[in-house]
């Protein structure tokens, strides 16, 4: 019995409580991909796909479960869903754009454990949103990631060529700029209601 | 290097099933006993959780009675695969003493649950306990215990209009010790829309739940 | 000329076992060294009480996996290892998720959603992978005991930072007098990638100043 407005849902998914900068989910990829602002990009879009249709897969687990009962599959059949796309999505790519693959290279099946995804599966079952709601956060989410991404990857391109201190390099300076990131953010709180 | 690739091929895909099979079985015996030793404590766990609450949010509760609303718009007692349930309570003489309602909406975080008793002689909620919230420590965490805030569910108005179908005056936040009618919410300081956000909740709430319990209300007699 | 014998050092299969939970402890610290396994971490290390139970989950879950994992390594085939290892995972989630919510309902509504993420956090894939699949169940046993307890040790001095200057607090009970003005920026999740970044830094130069002295 969720009221949100449609356009607030998205709005909170993409700015307010943007998956990486608010709830820490797909750093992983996030440290590791974002140095290069191309392949953020590309990496922003697959996830936001994958985000897509995983979306409306654990929509309809989620009925099929309550329906037989068994709550305890749950964990489970989102993670065999979500491995599953990803398998799908990287054929899909393979397939139709093979320089797009290619480029992509390992961060595919990387995908699989992006906490982004079961994260997103997890909170629109958590707070009961209906399909077309799921579908307006699944939206939100992935443009909310991608925009995270490429900041940091922008950011982090200059800071390739600033004079960072030895020990700072690496994981320790982008953890600052994300955390600067993150209150900059915080801005938007409010925004949509 | 393989003379008889054909039947090692097979016998990879046989071990192949084979793992998988005995590997699905082992996890479905751990997660199979773990929830049946698990379920009944958590089943109490959250009733106890339900039963504290109600008894905070109305006065002299003695009993409850769970209602669904099913699709025909109607209160049954038999439990439902919904999440469309309210709390009758009734005091030691059988007599509706209020409703218990659950309900929940965005925070500023994440999801918060509350409950709600209202009071349909005083047409007014007459208690709010959150139930979970997942607000920030010290700044969206005091919806739950700022007893300013708190007290402004001690009596907050939610009569319907005329015409039974939705509250008269929408419920409305405004500044810190400002408020001046019963249907207004004081919010907390530094933490404006965790405290909009449970002012919403109980709208929609009330919105949605007040004018079919009027309609119904017969439904909620004691002996029904 | 009959060659010298040569001495080989024998590591006793105990020291072993010791060097092996030292190893996840300090040098592969997981969320220090390897910077691993952060994701459901920063977001519940706002009080010292949630990060110690999500640490204390993980460890759990990534015990059980590594010890099915390690006993199971001669029966999985190398094509289907990834999945049966996240399922195996998934499984020992969804347990710890049940045993917390028995325990206490209340710590369970403050973590929520993270901790069935715990399954997709990369240490214990990374483990199972690593290290039990290919090492014996004892050794895995050691492995994810010091894993775990560096992982949540790790947690647990993120959560205690950022509770203590956050609230002024320690598993709520209030340690700074009342006039304290609490640095609400570490409750927040900006303050929550600071912390852990500037503990990175400290982690840095400790293992930097390690690595000189032994020279």
């Amino acid at each position: 019995m969720n009221e949100q407005s449609l356009w607030s849902i998205f709005i909170n998914a993409c700015l307010i409580n943007n998956f990486v900068l608010a709830y820490f989910l797909g750093i992983c990829p996030f440290m590791g991909v974002s140095s290069k602002l191309s392949n953020a990009v590309r990496m922003g879009i697959a996830v936001s796909f994958v985000m897509l249709v995983a979306s409306i897969c654990t929509y309809g687990i989620n009925l099929l479960l309550q329906a037989i009962d068994a709550p305890y599959l749950q964990l489970i059949s989102y993670i065999v869903v979500i491995a599953s796309t990803v398998q799908l999505v990287e054929m899909f790519i393979k397939k139709f754009s093979p320089v797009l693959f290619r480029a992509l290279g390992i961060f595919l099946p990387l995908i699989t454990t992006n906490c982004a995804i079961l994260g997103l599966a997890l909170f629109q079952t958590n707070r009961g949103y209906d399909f077309i709601e799921s579908i307006v956060f699944a939206f939100g989410a992935g443009a909310g990631f991608t925009l995270a991404l490429i900041l940091m990857a922008g950011v982090r391109e200059k800071l390739d060529l600033a004079d960072v201190p030895q020990l700072m390099r690496g994981a320790a300076v982008s953890l600052m700029v994300a955390g600067i990131l993150s209150m900059t953010f915080m801005g938007f709180a409010g925004l949509g209601t | 290097m393989n003379a008889s690739g054909d039947s090692s091929d097979k016998s990879l895909y046989s071990r192949m099933y084979r793992a998988f099979v005995g590997v699905a079985a082992i996890c479905g015996i751990v997660i199979i006993v773990v929830y049946q030793i698990t379920a009944p404590i958590i089943a109490d766990n959250q009733n106890r959780a339900l039963e504290t609450a109600i008894y905070k949010v109305l006065p002299e509760v003695a009993s409850k009675k769970e209602f669904y609303l099913n699709t025909a718009g109607s209160f049954v007692t038999e439990k439902l695969q919904s999440n469309h349930v309210i709390y009758a309570t009734y005091d030691l003489n059988q007599q509706l003493v209020g409703f218990a309602i659950p309900a929940q909406g965005m925070g500023y975080q994440d999801n918060i649950q509350l409950l709600y008793g209202y009071d349909p002689t005083k047409q007014a909620v007459v208690g709010m306990q959150i139930i979970q919230s997942r607000e920030t420590p010290g700044l969206g965490s005091r919806i739950e215990d700022d007893p300013k805030f708190v007290e402004n569910f001690l009596r907050l108005d939610v009569r319907l209009n005329e015409t039974m179908n939705s509250l008269a005056n929408a419920i409305v936040l405004v500044k810190p010790g400002k408020k001046t009618k019963a249907w207004e919410i004081d919010s907390i300081s530094g933490a404006t829309i965790s405290s909009k956000a449970v002012g919403n909740i109980i709208q929609q709430s009330a919105s949605f739940w007040l004018p079919k319990i009027t309609q119904h209300y017969k439904e909620f007699e004691f002996g029904s | 000329m009959a060659a010298k014998p040569i001495k080989i050092p024998v590591v006793s299969e105990t020291e072993q076992e010791t060097n092996t939970f030292l190893n996840g402890l300090w040098q592969q610290n997981p969320v220090f060294v390897q910077v691993l396994g952060m994701c459901p971490t920063l977001a519940v290390t706002n009080s010292a009480i949630n990060a110690l139970v999500m640490g204390l989950a993980t460890m759990s879950v990534l015990l059980m996996s590594n010890i099915l994992v390690s006993s199971l390594r001669y029966f999985i085939p190398r094509q289907v290892r990834i999945a049966t290892y996240i399922l195996i995972i998934a499984t020992f989630v969804t347990a710890i998720d049940y045993v917390i919510q028995a325990v206490s309902l209340e710590i369970h509504n403050a973590l929520g959603a993270f901790i069935s993420l715990i399954v997709v956090n990369c240490l214990i894939l990374g483990r199972a992978e690593a290290f039990a699949s290919r090492n014996t169940v004892n050794k895995s046993i050691q492995d994810a005991l010091g894993m775990g307890l560096g992982f949540t040790l790790a947690l647990l001095l993120l959560g205690i930072i950022r509770e203590l200057l956050g609230q002024g607090s320690l598993f709520g009970i209030a340690i700074f007098p009342e006039n304290y003005e609490n640095w609400i920026i570490m409750l927040l999740p900006g303050g929550g990638f600071f912390t852990l970044g500037l503990l990175l830094l400290v982690f840095n130069w400790l293992q930097q100043r390690d690595t000189e002295n032994s020279q």
